[in-house]
Parts: C-alpha cells; structure tokens; sequence
C-alpha cells in the first residue's frame, strides 16, 4: 500500500492517469444514476434493476454492431430502445408497485433483475460481449496518461444528458408535469395531470438513460448477462449521496465515486476497490442519517 | 398427501425404468449434471456437446465390449443450474433415484468440488473434464479422475518462456492481476513457485475482485512499473477485459499471458489489439496428438465443426476424452462393478487426440503439458511447450506507438 503511494508521488502522470481515468469512469456511473435519481424522486421506487437496463442497452448496440451499424450510431437507437423497453416495463409490471411498500418494490424490481439476467443468458449466452468503436485513445505525457475516446464521449454525454435533464425538468410541460407529481401525486391529479402516463415516461426515460450507458460500457468495457449488480450498486450509491432531487448532485457524486473508487483500487490493490466503495456507502448512510437526526433535533 | 406424491412419482419412475433395462441389456448408463443454464451456460453446452459426441461416435464404432458382450452408452443429463448446491443435489438423484452408477464430471471446478463428495460417499467413479483446480486432488479422493491438467499448470509455460528467452531471468520483474477465485489463485500459485525459483520479482500482484468491470487502477500501475511479464487471469471476463483496456490505455508489456483468451475469443472479438498474447490452454486442434476413434486431434475438429457448426473449444475436446477414457476402462474391467471400473480407471495409460492421459495417485493426468497459444495475424498459434510448436513467439510485443 506504501509502495503505491509512494507511486502515485513518484509519478504525477499516473496520478493524473488514475483520477481521470476515474472520472470518465463515474460518468458512465453518472448516467445510470440519473436514471435511478428519476425513478426514485417521483415513482418513490428503489428501482434494483437499473443494473440490468444497463446490460440490455449494452446488447442493443452489440446487436446492432454486428448487423453492421457503426457502433457510435448504436448509442441514440439503444436508447431509444430502451427507452420502449421501460415504457413496456412500467405498463406489464412497475405501476403495480407504485403506490406500494418500498420493501414490494424493491422485491418486484430484484426479481425482474433476475429475470432480464436469465433471458439474457438465454438469447444472447453467457459469453462476454464487447464492441469496438474504432476511435482509439488520446494519450498525453509520453504515453502515461490515456483516455479512450468513448470514455471522453460519455464524459460529455454524461454532462450534457444532465444539462438537458436539467433544462426537461425546469420547462418542458412534460418535465414540469413530472415535478409536479413527485412533490404531489394527488394534487397532480386533481389539477388534470395524467399521473400514470408521467411515471410511465419516467421509467421510460430512466431506461433510456440506462440504455446509453449500457452502449458507452459495451464500448468502452465489456458486458455479459449477469454484469448489472455493479451498475445498480454505483447508482444507488450515488443517488444515496445525490439525493434525488438534484442533476448537478449526481453528476459530482457519479465522478467523485469514479475517481474515488479508481484511486482506491490503485493505492489498496484493486481486492479492496469494491469493498472501499461499499465501506464508504456505509460510512456516507452513517453520516446522513446523523445529519438527518440532527436537523430533526433542531426543529424540535 | 406428500408421501403418496413421492410413492407416485417413484412408481412410475420404476415402471418406466424396469421394461427399457429388460428390453435392452447392452446399455451402460453415465450420468452427468452440466450447467445448462445459469452463468456457465455456454461451457457448460461445450461439455455437453464434447460428451455427446464421443458417446455417438463411439456407439458408431460398436459401442464398448466388456467380458465379450457389446454394450451401447449412454448418458443422463441434468441441468445444474450453473449452482454447486443444485449439482450435488442432481448427482445424488442421478446414484440414487436414475441408478447411474458412473459419473462425467460437470463444468467447472467449483460444481466439481461441490459433487465429488457425493460420488465418494457412494462410491461411484467419476471421471470429469472440466475441474482444473488443483485443491480437487489434494482432498484424498479415490474415485475422481481428471482428464485435464491442472490449474497450477496453466501459465508456468509463460514463466518458463520468459526465462528461456532472458539473458537473466533474475532480472526479470512480473505484474500479476488474478481474479480472487479458487480457480484463478490456483494459477497464480502455481506460476509463483517457478517465479522464486528463477528469482523473479514481482512488482504488482492484483487481485481482480469477481465483479470487477473496469481493471484501470492496475494497468495504470503496469503503466508506471513497466515489468517484462504481465500474466493475468480472470476468466472469460478478465482476458476480454484486459485486452481492451491494454489497447485502450496503451500499456506497454513485452509479454502478456493470459488464461481464457481462446473461450472469451479475443483474436476475433479484439483484432489488432489481441495480437502478442500469450494465451494459456488445455489442447489445440492443430497439436499432433492422435488416437483410432477420433483420428488425430485436427480430425476431431473438424468433426466437431461439422457436427455443431463451431469451433471446437478445448473444453469440449476434454469432454469427449473423457468418455474416451471410460469406454476404454470398461473393456480392460472387463466387468461392470463400480470398483472394477474405478480401479481399471486409476491404471489408465491411453494416447487420445487430446493428448496422453495418465493419472498420478490423486486422479490428475500428469501425461499432458498444457500449451500456450499466441495471437499472430488474427490466428491461435501453438508456440509452447517447443516439440509441438507451429511457429516461434514473437517477442517482445512492440511498442503501441509501433503497432
């Protein structure tokens, strides 16, 4: 552990190499997050299978790939996909769960993760997928420092998909209608608002989001069926210390859990990377609920 | 009402059993759990297949004679589930409820450590093709036999090649990224004890966790320590994820060996950026291995490829040598006992297409090397161990900037 620290001062260039390395890593993070952030804030779901919708806009641009669309192309057709499959989703099985416990919607969507993970096994096997977008990587400092350009591409999808989320929620009437129903589903309601049709786009877009990661980490990583748990645990993670009501929250918390997470896996060796990123989720749900405590302290 | 269930069900199991054993009394039963579904999925198929047709192609040549009398073979399948628990579960209902009294082994060393239990508890042999890791034969098993070589093996042809192509092996510096799984620190255990004794050092030593996506961290560190070696193993996973991000970061390694690079099909899936690899491996097609059912080790292949309409993957040649093994211990049992056969099995000393197979007291075959492939223009070629070689390694892997 001291030799790597030592490491990281020896050479600044890996330093740098592991920080923004991590970063573009949280930004694929970032985008699953808002997704997640979504789902949560208005439909009040803890949606387990983020993961899962991840792997299948994965497929989707792997599919499409090898039907001979060039990869980058891949990206916009699996989210709007994906986007289908959500919508799907919410009208088969989620607007059952809605209004319901947490603890029936976290089963409902655990067992649909399990689910998409075996029809996955079974239509596309078990085999690693991955999907070569032929851009490269740009390298700096004598070759120390490299980024892959579709880490780059979802670094700027990542801010741009949470600029326009921003700017969707804020004033398009289907995004102020979104708002309106997480604050209240009643009162939404009663001022005319179809308040099923809103969590069905919701869902459908948090999908959507999920099938733009799953493009950018077929890319830029690999993919197989049962591949979704990471995804799921980062954004919930990073929805944990988001909170859900804010984009630029997430982004910061997506990017910092990257880097984060990659310096981790460097200085402790990378047995103790997962374990880091459970360990602080631990750490920041302590941290949150004292706050919480004491802000309830004070309004008494 | 549960009883008369289980009364039911055992009935007609009987009934459907007794009429087809009366009918035909030339049939010798194998069993075997394989993973059908679940994460093995597609090794567990391989398995499958590779059992399947050496069962057809040896029933084709007429069947096994055991003390004069021809018997035909054939084999239960169950699916596993890709679980241990379900494995041990099926293999007990295979011994005890299906009366299968030899066993193929499953895919994969976990479900093999899972069943072999089971088949010691009961005594029924076991011969499998597909558990490599090297604790299965340190437990004192009598009635398990492995076809295969053992994790251990798997990359000490790379060690041993470094060494060979070094003016000093003691100067060489080795980065090491293993899976934290039995089967990938069974590896590196094995490659560490050679290290020492040529007096390597090694700089990184990784251990990828399970569910790891992203390995940036490490080669980030390879990047900065710049060793001569890079051995990694992580399954099918971790060789298709090295080999991106190795291309991705531009990690300079003048040699990189890995396990699971022909079953995670890196020359296919990666193109130039697969090219150097050392790719460790239990058989290829193009070794000169040969034997009088199959032909030479080609020949199966090409059998296989016509059969299934794929290439033929190391884990289904092993596979079929199983079987191979078995027919041969029924005709030299020359009786059908479950202890005639297992001690028949343990003086095994037979040449196949997948290599020789000779087991050492524990059960492992300790007859065949494992080989070493490397990516060369787009094609697995055997470069270790020498005498099978088909062409020299190229070493060392230039530079990215020169690639």
């Amino acid at each position: 552990m001291l030799d790597n620290l030592a490491l990281l001062v020896q050479f600044p260039a890996v330093t740098v190499d592991v920080v923004v390395n991590g970063l573009l890593i949280g930004a694929i993070f970032a985008l699953a997050a808002y997704g997640m952030a979504l789902v949560w804030g208005v439909l009040n779901i803890v949606n387990v299978v983020q993961g899962e919708l991840v792997v299948l806009g994965g497929y989707v641009t792997f599919l499409l790939v090898q039907a001979g669309m060039p990869p980058l192309l891949g990206l916009p057709v699996s989210a709007v996909v994906m986007f289908g499959v959500g919508w799907v989703i919410y009208r088969a099985i989620v607007f059952r769960v809605v209004d319901k416990d947490v603890f029936i919607s976290i089963l409902a969507t655990f067992g649909l993760a399990i689910l998409i993970q075996q029809l996955a096994n079974l239509s596309f096997g078990a085999d690693v997928r991955s999907v070569d977008a032929g851009l490269g990587s740009a390298y700096f400092l004598d070759g120390m420092v490299t980024v892959a350009w579709v880490k780059l591409i979802a670094f700027v999808l990542a801010l741009v998909a949470g600029a326009a989320l921003w700017l969707f929620l804020r004033h398009a009437r289907l995004g102020q209608a979104i708002r309106a129903t997480a604050q209240n589903p009643r009162a939404a309601r009663i001022l005319g608002i179809d308040t099923g049709r809103v969590y069905a786009a919701t869902y459908a877009l948090n999908a959507a989001l999920c099938g733009a990661a799953g493009s950018l980490a077929v890319m830029a990583w690999t993919i197989h069926p049962y591949m979704g748990l990471p995804y799921t645990v980062r954004s919930f993670m990073v929805v944990v210390v988001a909170g859900v009501g804010n984009v630029g929250a997430v982004v910061a918390a997506g990017l910092g859990l990257g880097a984060l997470e990659n310096v981790a896996g460097f200085v402790l060796g990378t047995e103790f990377q997962i374990a880091f990123v459970f360990a602080l989720m631990v750490a920041i749900l302590v941290w949150r609920h004292g706050r919480a405590a004491r802000r309830r302290e004070h309004l008494k | 009402m549960k009883k008369g269930l289980f009364a039911g069900v055992f009935l007609g199991l009987a009934l459907l059993v007794a009429p087809a054993a009366a009918e035909e009394p030339g049939v010798i039963r194998l069993g075997a759990a394989v993973s059908l579904t679940g994460k093995y999925s597609s090794n567990g198929a391989f398995t499958r297949k590779g059992y399947d047709l050496a069962v057809t192609k040896i029933n084709e040549a007429g069947g096994v004679t055991v003390a004069g009398k021809p018997y035909r073979l054939e084999v239960i399948y169950y699916d596993d589930e890709s679980t241990p628990a379900r494995g041990a579960q099926l293999v007990e209902r295979l011994i005890q409820q299906d009366k299968v009294q030899y066993l193929l082994g499953p895919y994969s060393s976990g479900l093999t450590e899972a069943i072999a239990p089971v088949t010691e508890k009961y005594g029924v042999p076991m011969v499998e093709a597909n558990g490599a890791a090297i604790s299965l034969f340190r437990k004192g098993y009598r009635y398990l036999f492995a076809v295969l070589s053992t994790t251990d093996e798997y990359l000490r042809g790379a060690v041993d090649i470094a060494a060979r192509l070094s003016d000093d092996p003691a100067k060489l510096r080795v980065a090491m990224a293993f899976e934290n799984d039995p089967f990938s620190q069974d590896v590196r255990d094995g490659v560490l004890a050679d290290m020492k004794r040529h007096g390597m050092k090694v700089v990184v030593d990784d251990k990828l966790p399970p569910e790891l996506n992203d390995m940036s961290a490490t080669l980030s560190k390879v990047k900065a320590l710049r060793p001569d070696l890079m051995l990694i193993s992580g399954h099918d996973k971790g060789a298709s994820l090295a080999i991106r991000q190795f291309a991705d970061q531009r990690v300079n390694v003048p040699m990189l060996a890995l396990t699971h690079c022909d079953s995670a099909r890196i020359a296919e899936n990666f193109g130039p950026a697969a090219e150097y690899a050392l790719c460790a491996a239990q058989w290829a097609s193009t070794l000169t291995y040969a034997d009088d059912l199959f032909g030479s080790a080609s020949d199966y292949a090409r059998l296989y490829e016509e059969t299934y309409g794929e290439v033929a993957p190391y884990q289904a040649a092993e596979s079929s040598a199983a079987v191979q093994v078995y027919a041969d211990a029924f005709e030299r049992a020359k009786s059908l006992d479950p202890e005639d056969v297992r001690n028949a099995l343990a003086e095994t000393q037979m040449m196949t297409f997948y290599g020789r197979i000779e087991f050492d007291e524990t059960g492992k075959n300790i007859a065949k090397p494992t080989v070493l492939f490397q990516v060369q223009d787009g094609q697995y070629v055997v470069v270790y161990p020498e005498e099978f070689a088909e062409a020299k390694i190229r070493w060392p892997t230039p530079p990215w900037s020169e690639r």
